[in-house]
């Protein structure tokens, strides 16, 4: 008699580790193919760099060196003047997945998951096998440290391979070098136009950039201030889910159920606070560790039912529409700009806000579909634009009113540059990837709300513009057809030359004096100062860039 | 005063005017159908007091320049005792750099607006149009001179055989010497031909004109001279739709809307319709086509619009019959009761009943 079968799958079935699962989904985290992982792995090193810096609030200034190692074969090496990190974390923060500071806390931060940098770790280390190396320092009167690091991708732990110091000319910083496989390519997706933009809306940070054949570009900073600091905040009971709560009630240093409302979350006082354990049929003075999984979804249900005001939306650092547009200047040349940066909103008990750029005319091609770039929390989303909440926003405003050519639902036609940034204490993605935003009505509706206000004046400038061009027509009818009012009064009337000239002089300021003042509308090239083509060229494909010259 | 002076005078008028610093206007009678007026009495369409006016503005300046110009092109004709086809016209602008006209209809356009602000017809400026007038045939000689030595040159009209007189684009000095009982004005030039091959005229004792269409100004003149200076009847013989009535007989007899500044010339008034009238084509059981879209929409328009329909009740039920039929039928739908149908009973019968015809 054989055993029964459970038995026998029993012997195949075990626990999978977080590592092994992601070495197996890499495209879920941003490594589908060798191009795209070379730039998310520069992404996840550089949000990282610029979130430590402005924690501490320091000017950044990031160095991002691409060395072609072999065919399909790079160095990465960032380096950033942070604030360091101990030794002690240096190992778990590079080679653990899921380990960081961010996904608990609810503040506007590029990263928010703890997975970015050490699957970037791990990528390397499956495609080379060689180990991270990591030196970082806190400050002067620290040694830097240096580390090999490899993921141990059972466990899901660091394997430390070497542990040192070293000398470091930096005071404080950190330095991550990961070998890896990738492709290097330019266009839009590319790891030149992921940095471009990011200058674009992080007008604070200083960027020095070497790529595979050795050329050096610097994006200096403009700005000498860091934005302000994001404040973090409670989570708001709105958006709260019941695993969440659960896990929370658990480990909440409060000892009754009414002070860890009131502790635990936003916008609770002690009256909204007795209202949701009435609706719960909880006391209040009941301890949290005891509220059993029933009792929690009660709980979550009262609280989502009690009016509660929305959370504060301060904690919101938003570029600022004067600068958003500063950083469009720099990027096109166009003949008009216009920006707008939307007062916070909430989404699920999350506050957001959604800034928008648009940039029309000038040296921008004529021809084919607007050009969108999209960003949150300032990081470049260069990926899935298809997917985005802000391309189904943009393709579903009319733009024909905005006086721009438009398919249905499809983005608009003609020399228009768009620029939509989400800021917000949990940007909602759609994958771990982190390349498009989630459909979430309210911010669609905020994005809609940008864009039209840019939309609107767009048309204002574009009809203005319309309207000086017919005058200019008209005003060359003038010049083109007095000379014939006189020919022909001449022939008609014998008038002799000087008489010829004066009345053709007379007609011409009779008519001239009918006609006001003209604003100047024409596109001057060398009008916008903050404009800089070499930065423009950045990223764009190799042919364009030899057709420059 | 002559057509001279009176362009002279215009432009001296506007030279002053500029030079007082003041914006010169050019007014010109509103040439359409809403500005025209009918009375029997008078016989044509006569202009209303509806005047266009044009300040010369920076948006007007084109047209100012343009009008000037071919004023002063018109002198240059009357001066030099020469003649510039319309399209000639239009060509001559080619020379007058950014004032050139695009399109021989905009240059037209100007030339009318020239003839109505000076109440005078394109042929007295020197503009001869380039269309073919119309042909004659039958018991007519008309007298004109000879080019070279001004003699007079007797053109007799049964003499064309199978072919016909021409009528020329000026005919004021023309005479006539004519026996004729009536002149028969015909809209097609194929029942033209078939009256004209079997010598219609000799034994009706008439004139045959082949109109092609709406009958050219000169066409128009022609009749009138000819039915004023010997006392005969006209009447027109058309295909039943409304493009034969309301276009080709509407024009010949009180003018057109366009045109509205000279009908006075260029009219016949005394001219009746015989046919094909919309009655006709039960009478006669004639075959048919149906009535497009279009037609049915000119003849509403008609109905409500024009001062000559809105005149005759006659022609209103006519209209209205033709509206309730939804038919047109051709002159040569006659032929489906034999070729020459036409000559042996339909015009004999037609012409012998007065009631029959539309006024």
């Amino acid at each position: 008699m054989s055993q029964p079968k459970a038995i026998e799958l029993a012997t195949k079935q075990r626990e999978i580790s977080v590592s092994d699962f992601f070495a197996k989904n890499r495209h879920l985290l941003g490594f589908d193919n060798k191009r795209k992982a070379l730039l998310t792995t520069v992404k996840e090193a550089v949000d990282n760099a610029l979130d430590a810096c402005e924690e501490a609030e320091f000017l950044p200034e990031v160095s991002i060196e691409l060395v072609e190692m072999s065919e399909d074969r790079f160095k990465i090496i960032i380096e950033d003047n942070g604030p360091g990190i101990v030794k002690a974390q240096i190992p778990k923060i590079f080679a653990k997945l899921l380990y960081g500071s961010k996904f608990f806390k609810l503040s506007q931060s590029r990263g928010q998951q703890g997975i970015g940098i050490s699957a970037s770790v791990m990528y390397g280390q499956l495609t080379t096998g060689k180990p991270a190396k990591i030196t970082s320092r806190i400050d002067k009167t620290h040694p830097a440290h240096y580390y090999e690091l490899h993921i141990d991708t059972n466990k899901n732990k660091p394997e430390i391979l070497k542990d040192t110091t070293v000398e470091w000319e930096k005071d404080h910083g950190t330095k991550v070098e990961i070998d890896l496989e990738g492709t290097y390519l330019k266009g839009p997706q590319s790891v030149d136009e992921y940095l471009k933009q990011t200058a674009i809306v992080n007008p604070h940070v200083t960027l020095i950039y070497t790529n595979p054949k050795a050329e050096q570009l610097i994006f200096p900073r403009v700005s000498e201030t860091t934005p302000a600091r994001p404040r973090e905040i409670k989570p708001h009971p709105y958006g709260i889910e019941l695993g969440v709560l659960i896990r929370m009630l658990k480990f909440t240093q409060a000892r009754t159920v009414q002070s860890f409302l009131t502790q635990e979350f936003s916008r609770i006082g002690p009256g909204t606070a007795k209202e949701m354990c009435q609706k719960a049929a909880l006391l209040p003075d009941a301890k949290p560790q005891k509220v059993s999984r029933e009792m929690a979804e009660k709980l979550m249900r009262g609280m989502q039912t009690t009016k509660v005001i929305a959370p504060p939306t301060d904690c919101i650092s938003p570029i600022g529409s004067e600068l958003l547009e500063r950083g469009l200047k720099k990027e096109v040349n166009a003949e008009f700009y216009s920006a707008c940066s939307r007062p916070p909103s909430v989404y699920r008990g999350n506050p957001f806000a959604i800034e928008a750029a648009i940039a029309y005319g000038g040296e921008l091609p004529a021809e084919g579909h607007a050009r969108l770039l999209r960003f949150a929390n300032r990081v470049p989303l260069l990926y899935q634009q298809g997917a985005c909440a802000i391309t189904d926003s943009v393709q579903k405003t009319n733009w024909r009113q905005y006086h721009l050519q438009q398919s249905s639902n499809s983005i608009p036609q003609g020399p228009v540059v768009l620029i939509v940034h989400m800021a917000s204490v949990w940007v909602p993605f759609t994958s771990e990837s982190k390349e498009a935003l989630a459909h979430y009505p309210e911010i669609k509706k905020e994005i809609r709300l940008a864009i039209q206000e840019c939309g609107r004046n767009l048309a204002r400038y574009l009809s203005k513009k319309r309207r000086v061009g017919a005058e200019l027509k008209k005003r060359s009818f003038i010049e083109k057809y007095i000379p014939h009012v006189g020919i022909a009064l001449k022939e008609l009337l014998k008038l002799n030359e000087a008489e010829q000239v004066k009345v053709e002089k007379v007609l011409e300021e009779l008519l001239e004096k009918h006609r006001g003042k003209l604003d100047k509308l024409d596109f001057d090239p060398s009008a916008n100062p903050e404009y800089d083509e070499e930065f423009a060229n950045i990223g764009k494909e190799d042919d364009t860039e030899e057709s420059d010259s | 005063m002559t057509l001279k002076k009176a362009i002279v005078d215009k432009a001296q008028q506007m030279y002053d005017t500029i030079l007082k610093r003041k914006q010169p206007q050019l007014s010109t009678p509103l040439r359409s159908l809403s500005n025209v007026q009918y009375d029997p009495k008078v016989g044509y369409f006569e202009l209303n007091n509806k005047f266009k006016e044009r300040t010369l503005t920076a948006s007007t300046v084109k047209t100012f320049a343009q009008t000037l110009r071919m004023m002063s092109l018109s002198k240059t004709l009357i001066d030099t005792d020469d003649i510039a086809t319309k399209r000639e016209a239009y060509y001559v602008s080619k020379n007058w750099g950014e004032a050139r006209f695009v399109e021989q209809s905009e240059s037209d356009t100007i030339m009318d607006d020239i003839e109505a602000m000076f109440m005078v017809n394109r042929e007295q400026m020197g503009f001869i149009p380039e269309e073919k007038s119309g042909e004659v045939a039958g018991k007519l000689v008309v007298v004109d001179k000879d080019v070279e030595t001004g003699k007079d040159l007797r053109i007799d009209c049964t003499k064309f055989g199978s072919g016909a007189y021409s009528v020329p684009n000026s005919v004021e000095q023309l005479k006539f010497e004519t026996n004729a009982d009536f002149i028969l004005a015909v809209e097609t030039a194929g029942m033209y031909q078939r009256l004209v091959k079997h010598k219609y005229w000799k034994n009706a004792n008439c004139i045959l004109i082949s109109m092609g269409g709406v009958p050219t100004r000169a066409c128009r003149r022609f009749i009138r001279r000819l039915s004023d200076k010997h006392n005969l009847p006209v009447y027109a013989f058309t295909d039943g739709d409304c493009y034969g009535f309301l276009n080709i007989y509407r024009t010949l007899k009180v003018g057109s809307g366009n045109a509205a500044h000279i009908n006075k010339y260029f009219c016949v008034p005394n001219a009746k319709f015989i046919g094909v009238t919309p009655q006709d084509i039960l009478d006669y059981r004639l075959p048919t086509h149906p009535l497009k879209d279009v037609d049915v929409k000119r003849i509403q328009d008609g109905l409500k619009n024009d001062p000559f329909v809105l005149h005759y009740k006659e022609w209103q039920d006519a209209l209205k019959l033709q509206l309730k039929l939804r038919k047109r039928a051709e002159q040569q739908a006659l032929a489906q009761w034999g070729l020459n149908y036409v000559i042996s009973n339909y015009l004999p019968e037609k012409l012998a009943d007065k009631k029959k015809w539309l006024p």
